[in-house]
This record gives C-alpha cells, structure tokens and sequence, in this order.
C-alpha cells in the first residue's frame, strides 16, 4: 500500500528508559489518523522523531517513499511534513500576522506574498482580526490556533497536532475540530494527531493507535479500539465515551 | 509593446523608488518621520553649527551608532551575544592600513580586500559555534577568545610592526582626498554620516525581508523556527558574516581617522565592550537604539570628561566608570533599553516588534 | 634544551596552576550553583591583590598572613553582591546577568586604575628570592608557598561541601533548585553565601598570586578569561574538575612560554579553550555535581 507517512520498529531510549519500543504503523494520504495512550507513552517522542527533532535509535520513517529518518527538523518541514507542540510555541513577541508570515515564507517569492498567504491563512482560522495583536498576549485557544495556521502556512501535506484539543472548553474543541476536518476534506490535508480528548477523537480520526509505555498496544478503527480491553484496560477506563 | 522613452523609463524608477520607499518606512508614524527627518537635517548642517572639537565627538558618536547597528544585527535580530566583536573592526584596520601604509592601496579598494577576511572570520566564529552547538554564555566566551587571539597573535606580527603600532604616513593635504582618507575632520564627519545612515537603511530593508523575519523567529524560538522549515544554521551565519563586514568597515574608517593602530587597543575587549554599549543602553532589537544610545553614552561622557577637567581632575579611566556604571543601570532599571521607555513616552514606538 | 630546565618549568607550572586552580574553583562553585556566569571574577581577584599590596606595603605584613583576612573581605563583598544585585533580577534572562557583572568588572578594572594609577606594584617579601633544592630541581620559595597554600584552601573547601551541612545543603541547591525551595531551604540566602564563598576563594587566590606576579589594573579581564578557559575545559560544575584545569594550565602556559615567547603563552590557553568548546564541551571532569 503507498501509505503517505510509514514507520517501521521505530525505537528510542533515553539513557535505559525505553520511551518508544518497537512502533509500526502507516498513514494513508488524506487519512486523520489518532494516536493515543496515556501519559508518557511516548507519544510525543514519537512525532519528534517523526518531526526530525530527535532521531531515532533504531528502525525506519519514510514520508512519500523517502527514508526521512535523519534529516533535521527544517528538512523535514520543507519535505512537506508540519508540526505543533505540545506547549504552545509561537513567536511571543511578533504579532499574529508575522508569526504566520514566518511559516508561509517558506514557500512564498516575497515578503508581500507571505503576507498576502498569512490573511488568507488567518481568516481561515479565524485570526483575522487579531492580526496585529502580539503574539504573547493572545489566549490559549487563539494561541493554538496560531500555531496550527503558522504549521499550515508551510504549505504540509501532512501535519502532526499535539495534543491542539488540551485546555480548550468543549466549544473552542469543537471548532478545532471543524477547522481540521475542513481542512482535511477540501486540501486533502493528511493529520496524524496525539489527543487525550477523546471526544475529537471520536469526531475525526478514521484510524487511530493506542500507545502504552513505548508499546503499540492495539490499532484500527475508533469504534473497535473504544472497546478493546486492552485498550480499556490501560487508557480508557470502563466508562462508555 | 510601446517603445521605451526616457521620460517613461524615468517614470517607472521613480515609481519603484517610491514603492521601495513606501515598503521600507511605510509602518512608520508621521511624528517618527518627522524626528528622523529633523534629525537627518541637523547631522548634515552639524560642521557649520559646531566647533571642531564638538565635530569630533560627534564622529565617535556615530562610530558607535554605525558600530552598534552591525552588532544589533546579531545580538538583536538574530539573537547571538558577540563580546569580541573588535576582531572584525582590527582586522578591517590593520588590513586596509597595512595596505596604505606598504603599497599605497586606496582605503576603499583596501576594504573590498578586507571584506572575504571578515567574512571568513565571522564564517569561522559562526561555523563552530552553531555546528558545535555553542550558545549564549559560551558562545560570548569563544568570541572573545578569538579577539584575544587576534590581539596577542597580531602583538607578534612583525608585518604591521607588531606591539609598536603602525602609523599611516599623514603628509600634508592642502585638500581633502576622499579616496585616500585623508583631510580634515569634516570629511571624515561625512564619511561616518554616510556610513550610519547606509547601515540604519540597510537594517530597515534587512528586518522587513525574509531574511529579517527568519531572523526574528530564530531569536524568538529557535527550535520552532526550524520546524516551520527556516535553516536556522544558515541565517545565523548570514547574520554574523553580515555583522562582521560592516564592522570590519568601521574599523577601516578607525584606521584612516586616528592614523594609528595598536594591537593592544585595537583589540582590547574594551573596544568590543564600548561596540555593545549604545545598543544596549539604546535598546537592543530596536532599530533606533544604538543611534539613541551612542549619542547619549559619547555625549554624557565627554560632558563628564569636561566637567572633570573643569574641576582640575585628570582620571584616566573615569569614563570607563561612567560607561560600567551606565550599563549597569540600563540592565536593572531599563533592560529593554532607553529607546523603547523614550519611544513611548513621546509616541513613536518602532512598529508591531 | 636540558632536562631539567623543563623538569623546573613544569613544577612551577604546577605551582602557578594550584593558584589558577583554587582561582577557577571559586567561579566553579559560583557558576555551578547559583548559575551566575562571573564576568567579574579576575576582577574581583584584582581587588584582592590590590588589598595586599596596600596593607603590605603599610604594615609590612606577609601576604599568607593577610590571606583569611582578605579573603573575608571578599565574602563579604561577594555575599552583598549576590543578595543586593543578583538576587532581585534571578529571573532575567541569562545574558542580563552576564551584562550586570560585566558592568561591573569594567567598573572595578577603572576605579583601580584611577585609585592605584597603571605602573605595577610588587610584594616583595623576605623570602622572595629564596628557592629550595631537590636534586635537580629548584624551586621558587613563593611559588611553592603559594601553592601549599592553595592546596590548603581547596582542601577546606572540598571538606566544607563534603561534610557541614551547609556545604550540603548548597549541593542540594546546586542540583535541585525547586527541590530545594520545596524543602525549605532559604535559596537566595544560601546562593549569597555561596557567592561570598567562591569569592572568598578568588580573593585568597589573589594574596597568593601576588607573590608570583606584579601587580597592574588591567591583569583582571585576563584572569577573568583564564579563570574561565580552566573551568570550561575542566568541566563546568566539577571543583576537581577546576583544578586539575588548573594545573593543566599552568604547566601549558609554562612550557609555552619556555618553547615560544613568554607573552604568547595565553593563546595556548585559548586554543584549548577553543578545543574544548568544539569537542567536549562539558569539560574533561564535567558533570554537574559539586
């Protein structure tokens, strides 16, 4: 199958620890792909692996057929893959406009381009208005916002979200969740996302894999994973979600 | 397509001028054009309102504004702390002097042979740090390192008659030769005026491009910069290569204005110290800040030397204590800067950064 | 060159480097706990010089003498500089401090060169040109006076981290800052008596260093940069690590002084700086015990 994104018996150990054991899955282009676990499973190890941030110790990534394995973090995103961070991480002291520009400079001729894509990117998001806010005072919803249009402007064709759903209420989730599912069906855009709130999950992903202590503990699709004991064991708990 | 006439040739530059100029000082509110405007004018009808000696002051002033602009490039734009910055200003001297001095080379050709040793100097100071992975504090240790390398190396140089100094031959010009740097001081007061208003010209047009814009997400959050693809590595060492040849620039004029090098001077970390002062007590990132704070460092100090000869002292080094206690104060009461707390208070703060 | 000529310079060297080291353990101890970066370090060890000068010169009274003294001078002034102009700003940024204390360092470099002037001053005790003789190897009274001296003070220091309970107390605050707080210790005080404790150190290096060197306004900047290069190379954190810099540098300063001319031998000193920065950048002792 030509999966868009392929990982192959990634590992990683931090001094003993084995943060990531093993892990294999693909992701299909145009897929919204969840993974979840509880915390430290590893599964932000695993996107900054992906991401280029630290590499892995043992096995394989490929994205679009190419081993991306040891490249470094600006290699990948010019490849085409997009991240966010866990904790939110824009440019604090720029204004939302700039943090964007940033982001879709990347693939712009000029600086007048990058400015034209940012709006275009922000009105999308939502962010318009707050185009010349600075970054740092913003919220922790329109943060997340940022970072996720400021992820886009690199033009991706796949983006990792890292738990983008945290410390929003139930409302701002549910417009995430749009805003992504938009995304996905008229770009194309293939998302891999780490979430805790199971609520997106259930909204978004069409495949989702469960991680635990390093482990790839179960695979497939969301209503079959929800009631895998495993799953349920380890994660969920046996409350009906 | 219609034949190009002059007039319409004429009409398009003009056009393109007045857009370059529109992109570059577009953001800036009408009262900050206006006080740089008044400013501009005041510089250059200065020599005929002032005394010599007040014209030489002015000169160091804007030394320290064209040398502070070069190190805000790094420090403020791209977010790396050089302490050894006087490298670049004694390599810039001692090789256009050198030149002068051996073979009669004209200043201005010496410093196109100057610029690939700056730069090569900035490449090699950038290239360990960032391929190494030193940072902040180290980094600042490694620079100035390299400075004291130079200075004792250059203490040995036979070549530029070492710890003696070299001296450029100062005959006497019955006019001012421009191309040769020598004349009186108001050349010299035009040469720098030019200089610090090319460098704080370049600074606009660098900060509004793309590279400008890597460079602040590169000081803001490296590691979120290069996940939004910016080479992080590469602009950093644009910006210290950048920074290395214009100060390298500053020390060619340093050269052909005092006639005299000295290692041991030229070198020194204080150099490299004074180099940081303006922009840090102006404001560091700012585009106005080194301008803000070499004009108010040089000119409380020479007011203090004044005012201390007036008294009958003689205190070699009392300006250095002026200058400690200076940075001192900025860094606890005012550590962005005098420039940002001014800029507020008289309504023309420097854009959305 | 004969062997023995090396065989001296090598000792005294290692002489030298004992001062350099318990110089470099005290930016060590700053540095590894209070995570101060001590700009002003040589200067401060200038003072110290510069204070025995003075009282040796007016009460005639041996610099090893002076050395508690003056060392307690410097406590003091280390102690007030960590709780009055270091402490309130903890939480600027990290090149803020950096700035502050090079501030001061400049101050303290010109405030000497006005009060003391720029001509070099000496100690010149009674035993100044004595030497001792063991076979072929003659050593320099001073020197080696110097050097047990130090050996002495870093030993007392290795002692009071080791075992009082102070000492431990400022290792907890060194390797867990929140830990510490959480505990209940009182962070800001024991950072200033850490300051005052590595200063105390610089300032009883300064009373032994002026019975190897003259004494000059401008020698602060190269010491603090020395004091730097030996802790940064021996590893950052690590007060074994500090000496052994130490020494290293003192016997590399040695020899290249002997092998090429004497006023290169601080690019040797930066070369390895250089070397170390590249290649293994938390020093060869390096770890972040204390």
């Amino acid at each position: 199958m030509n999966a868009l994104l392929s990982l192959q018996g990634v590992s990683k150990r931090f001094r003993g620890l084995v943060a990531v054991d093993a892990v294999s899955f693909d992701v299909a282009a145009k897929e919204l792909f969840a993974i979840i676990g509880p915390n430290g499973a590893g599964k932000t190890t695993l996107f900054n692996m992906i991401a280029g941030a630290i590499p892995p110790d043992e096995g394989s990534i490929s994205f679009a057929g190419e081993p991306i394995g040891s490249l470094p973090p600006d290699a990948i995103c010019r490849r085409g893959i997009g991240r966010t961070f866990q904790i939110v991480r824009p440019f604090p002291a720029l204004t939302v406009e700039d943090n964007v520009i940033v982001g879709a400079l990347l693939h712009s001729r000029d600086v007048g381009n990058a400015r034209a894509s940012a709006r275009e990117l922000l009105r999308r998001l939502d962010l318009f208005d707050q185009r010349n806010r600075i970054a740092a005072t913003l919220t922790l919803p329109d943060r997340k916002r940022l970072e996720v249009a400021r992820a886009l402007a690199t033009e991706p064709k796949l983006l990792l979200l890292d738990e983008v759903m945290a410390g929003l209420r139930p409302t701002e989730s549910d417009r995430m969740v749009a805003i992504l599912r938009t995304l996905n069906r008229d770009s194309g855009l293939t998302i891999v996302l780490i979430e805790h709130v199971m609520r997106a999950v259930m909204a978004l992903a069409s495949n989702v894999l469960v991680l635990d202590h390093g482990i790839a503990i179960a695979q497939g699709k969301p209503e079959a994973i929800v009631r895998d004991p495993a799953v349920v064991k380890s994660y969920l708990g046996a409350e009906p979600v | 397509m219609a034949a190009e006439t002059p007039t319409s040739t004429l009409a398009h530059l003009v056009d393109r001028f007045a857009r370059l100029a529109a992109s570059m000082f577009g953001d800036v509110t009408p009262r900050a054009m206006v006080l740089l405007g008044t400013l501009l004018v005041l510089l250059l009808i200065a020599p005929w309102l002032i005394n010599d000696y007040l014209l030489t002051v002015l000169i160091v002033v804007l030394y320290f504004a064209f040398t502070g602009q070069a190190w805000n490039i790094m420090m403020g734009f791209a977010g790396q702390l050089s302490l050894g910055h006087a490298i670049y200003a004694g390599l810039g001297g001692y090789i256009a002097a050198a030149l002068f001095a051996r073979f009669g080379v004209a200043p201005w050709l010496g410093f196109i042979a100057v610029i690939p040793v700056a730069a090569a100097c900035g490449a090699t100071i950038g290239f360990l740090a960032f391929r190494f992975r030193v940072a902040g504090v180290y980094f600042a240790i490694l620079t100035i390192a390299f400075a004291e390398f130079a200075r004792i190396g250059f203490d040995h140089l036979d070549f530029v008659n070492a710890s003696a100094g070299l001296f450029l031959p100062v005959a006497q010009y019955s006019h001012n030769d421009l191309w040769h740097l020598r004349g009186n001081p108001t050349m010299f007061y035009y040469v720098i005026l030019t200089a610090a208003a090319l460098v704080f010209v370049l600074c606009r047009a660098l900060l509004k491009s793309r590279v400008g814009y890597c460079w602040l997400a590169i000081r803001e959050d490296e590691q979120a910069a290069r996940a939004v693809g910016i080479d992080s590595f590469r602009y950093k060492m644009a910006a210290v290569m950048i920074s290395a040849v214009i100060t390298s620039f500053a020390g060619v004029f340093y050269a052909f204005f005092y006639n005299n090098l000295f290692p041991e001077q030229v070198f020194n970390i204080s150099r490299s110290i004074e180099m940081i002062l303006g922009p840090i007590i102006g404001g560091i990132g700012t585009l106005f800040g080194p301008i803000l704070g070499a004009f108010v460092l040089t000119g409380l100090a020479e007011a203090l030397n004044a005012t201390l000869a007036a008294l009958g002292f003689d205190l070699p080094g009392a300006k250095q204590v002026f200058y400690g206690v200076c940075l001192l104060l900025v860094v606890v009461a005012l550590p962005d800067g005098v420039w940002p707390w001014l800029a507020r208070l008289i309504g023309v703060e420097e854009g959305r950064r | 060159m004969p062997i023995d000529v090396y065989l001296n310079v090598t000792v005294a060297g290692i002489l030298t480097g004992l001062v350099y080291g318990l110089m470099a353990l005290g930016l060590s101890v700053i540095f590894g706990v209070v995570r101060v970066v001590n700009f002003a370090h040589g200067e401060m060890m200038s003072i110290a010089m510069y204070l025995t000068v003075l009282l040796f010169s007016s009460l005639n009274l041996d610099p090893l003498v002076m050395l508690v003294p003056i060392a307690a001078v410097l406590f003091v002034f280390g102690y007030a500089l960590q709780a009055g102009l270091i402490n309130p700003f903890i939480n600027r940024p990290e090149h803020s401090q950096f700035l502050l204390l090079v501030a001061l360092a400049l101050i303290i470099v010109n405030t000497l060169l006005i009060v003391f002037g720029p001509d070099a001053r000496t100690v010149q005790t009674s035993y100044a040109f004595d030497s001792f003789q063991v076979g072929v190897l003659i050593v320099d009274a001073t020197k080696l006076y110097a050097g047990a001296a130090a050996i002495v003070v870093a030993a007392l220091l290795f002692a009071f981290f080791r075992f009082a309970p102070l000492g431990r107390a400022i290792r907890a605050c060194a390797d867990n800052y929140a830990g510490a707080l959480v505990v209940g210790l009182n962070v800001k005080r024991l950072y200033a008596l850490t300051f005052g404790i590595g200063a105390a150190c610089v300032g009883a290096a300064g009373v032994m260093m002026t019975l190897i060197v003259d004494v000059t306004p401008i020698i602060g900047p190269t010491y603090t940069l020395l004091a730097f290069v030996i802790v940064i190379t021996g590893g950052l954190g690590s007060m074994a690590g500090a000496l052994l810099g130490g020494l290293l540098i003192g016997v590399t300063e040695a020899l290249a002084g002997l092998l090429f001319t004497p006023s290169a031998k601080s690019m040797f000193a930066f070369a390895i700086l250089v070397l170390v920065l590249l290649f293994r950048p938390q020093g060869i002792l390096g770890r972040r015990s204390i």
